[in-house]
């Protein structure tokens, strides 16, 4: 038997290929939001995958460094450490701040680590670890350095002597690496004229700046000078513990709030990102319902297009299959090419977004399958209109 | 025995006092081979006639005949109807109605392969008849690319793909010219002695007219049958 779609097809190709390029690039836009979702969820937890920790340790009552401030001192790493199931303790600072480099701003994610210890960069691409202890940094190759590279950070400078990939904070932003000690300094810098100006204050308290006490108010500054504060504090267990029984010590006797990795990933990508996915979600039901109305839509002209034709194939005594099977298979025409077009639209297009658009071969054929639904779908209205037509039509007009 | 026959055939349109009466006990017959003409003017019935006789309509009364089996008896009506029509009754249409994105050879193969004869056996077929009608040049053709004599040729052997007993011409020779008509009706003719098929002409074309042996009149759902002239085709 003759193939009716692919004869029609063949008969009007450059209008249909056409038609589904169309639809290819809305299929496109859909698979490139697929990429967003996937590549914010993906960012969302890279920060912390990379520290291969197995539990954070963080502010009471707080939901971590990640969704809120949280801040503990630098000696509760000490403390913790000595619990029984801990293997290793440190601490970790994380600021997002506006790193000069080359005259331009570059939105980043500092992360303060100790050095061998759990928090430190995972794996370099290029270049070296830090092994000076103060001035130089570790940055994410999105951020666009280079090693050797001097980077402004408020009015620190280091230098970049290695780079790292993959390693984003949750909105997306490249995490440049720095010692703890760093962290804690950029964390607390102010300005010049400030700190004048807190100098000045302090010295005209009386209550600080008092006669029978000489000392105070140079205790007072230099104790507003320092930084002894960290973000949380990240665990390594020793091998077999259980981390919710670790955490539950933790939470009982030192009274901080602990968090597994599971726990952290859903914190990130359950509340910390949701509104963005919940965004990108609704605009992708959007286009869903957006495609599926203009594939009806073609395949519904289409087939009335050819009406006559299919009041002449009933009266000579086609069957009713025969005719939905030409349209099912136009209308599964059109969404294969379009998801080809799409593909290739979403790949060409996924290096160019500023954040990361992660095309995944599983999300690709999970797309592809829910195309041919959609075109099988919107082929009903069609088939239903082209079952009504009555040979009797064919004849006498 | 008759190819198609019709007896006191009825089709009423709707109940009570806006029911239209478009036949009216109308009785005809077409023999084996014979080409018969079908006049009449417009509103006469001639479409339900014609809906009627190639089994896309149900009469309300009467009986309908095909080759020696009853389609139609009185509101019994044959289960499988499409069946029939694609192996009993050929269709020419007065456009041709050819499908556009067919060559003429799959056009003419379509309806044995939908009758579930192989691919090749089905193109066989329709080359034959494309070189019967003189058309086999163009068999590779799409429709589009053809003359209003040619496609009517074609359709033609499309009607004739499955060797039906009877074939119903709805006014096959209106978009042509005299000489055309001439030559699509002699085809007809010849076709019909060949392949011992029965015709129904349906026709308003004055140069037609006078050829048919015997024709059918009808008047407001009513079927005269008259002595036609049958004047011989010019060679």
């Amino acid at each position: 038997m003759i193939n009716l779609a692919f004869k029609e097809i063949s008969y009007s190709w450059v209008r249909y290929v056409l038609t589904a390029a169309g639809l290819g690039l809305l299929i496109g836009v859909t698979l490139t939001m697929t990429g967003l979702v996937r590549g914010m969820m993906d960012d969302a937890v890279a920060l912390i995958r990379g520290t291969h920790a197995d539990l954070w340790v963080v502010q009471d009552d707080t939901m971590g460094p990640y969704a809120e401030s949280s801040t503990l001192y630098d000696d509760v790493s000490r403390n913790i450490s000595g619990l029984p199931g801990v293997a290793e303790a440190s601490n970790v600072a994380y600021l997002t701040v506006q790193v000069r480099h080359a005259g331009k701003d570059i939105r980043a994610q500092v992360a303060g680590f100790e050095k061998n210890k759990p928090g430190e960069p995972p794996y370099l691409v290029s270049g070296r670890p830090i092994l000076q202890s103060r001035y130089e940094a570790i940055a994410d190759i999105k951020s666009g350095f280079r090693l050797g590279d001097k980077i402004g950070i408020r009015r620190t400078e280091l230098t970049v002597v290695g780079l790292t990939k993959g390693m984003v904070s949750s909105g997306g932003d490249p995490v440049v690496f720095v010692t703890m000690k760093d962290a804690q300094d950029i964390q607390f810098q102010k300005d010049n004229t400030t700190i004048y100006n807190e100098r000045n204050r302090l010295s005209a308290n009386p209550k600080l700046n008092r006669p029978g006490s000489p000392g105070l108010l140079q205790a007072v500054t230099d104790s507003q000078q320092s930084n002894q504060k960290v973000n949380a504090v990240l665990v390594r267990l020793t091998p077999g513990f259980d981390p919710d029984t670790v955490a539950e010590t933790i939470r009982r006797w030192k009274h901080f709030e602990v968090y597994t990795y599971e726990q952290m990933r859903q914190i990130l990508q359950e509340r910390v990102i949701i509104n963005a996915l919940r965004q990108l979600g609704m605009f992708m039901v959007i286009l869903a319902i957006v495609s599926t109305a203009i594939i009806a839509l073609i395949i519904y002209n289409m087939t009335m297009g050819k009406i006559r034709e299919i009041a002449v194939l009933k009266l000579i005594g086609a069957k009713n299959k025969t005719i939905i099977s030409m349209i099912l298979q136009q209308a599964w025409g059109l969404g294969i090419i379009g998801y080809i077009v799409g593909n290739a639209t979403a790949t060409t297009l996924a290096p160019l977004f500023p954040k990361r658009v992660e095309l995944l071969v599983f999300d690709s054929f999970v797309a592809f399958l829910i195309i041919l639904l959609i075109c099988s779908l919107a082929s009903l209205v069609a088939i239903r209109a082209a079952l009504k037509v009555q040979p009797a039509s064919a004849i006498g007009g | 025995m008759e190819a198609i026959r019709m007896d006191n055939l009825v089709k009423t349109y709707g109940s009570g006092s806006t029911a239209v009466h478009a036949i009216k006990n109308v009785s005809l017959y077409v023999n084996p081979g014979e080409v018969v003409g079908l006049l009449g003017p417009s509103g006469s019935g001639k479409t339900t006639l014609l809906q009627c006789l190639g089994a896309v309509i149900d009469p309300t009364a009467g009986r309908i005949e095909l080759n020696g089996e009853t389609i139609f008896d009185n509101g019994w009506k044959l289960s499988d109807l499409r069946a029939l029509r694609r192996d009993k009754i050929g269709f020419v249409f007065q456009a041709a109605y050819l499908i556009p994105f067919l060559s003429v050879l799959d056009n003419v193969a379509l309806l044995p392969m939908l009758a579930e004869q192989s691919n090749a056996m089905a193109r066989k077929r329709a080359m034959e008849l494309l070189t019967i009608l003189e058309v086999e040049h163009r068999a590779h053709a799409k429709p589009s690319e053809l003359s209003g004599g040619e496609q009517q040729r074609v359709a033609i052997a499309r009607a004739m793909a499955n060797q039906p007993p009877f074939i119903l011409a709805d006014e096959p020779t209106a978009p042509l010219d005299s000489e055309r008509s001439l030559i699509v009706m002699k085809l007809l003719a010849r076709l019909a002695q060949e392949y011992n098929t029965a015709i129904m002409v349906v026709t308003h074309d004055d140069i037609i007219i006078p050829r048919f042996k015997r024709l059918y009149r009808l008047r407001d759902g009513v079927a005269h049958e008259e002595a036609g002239q049958g004047l011989p085709f010019p060679d």
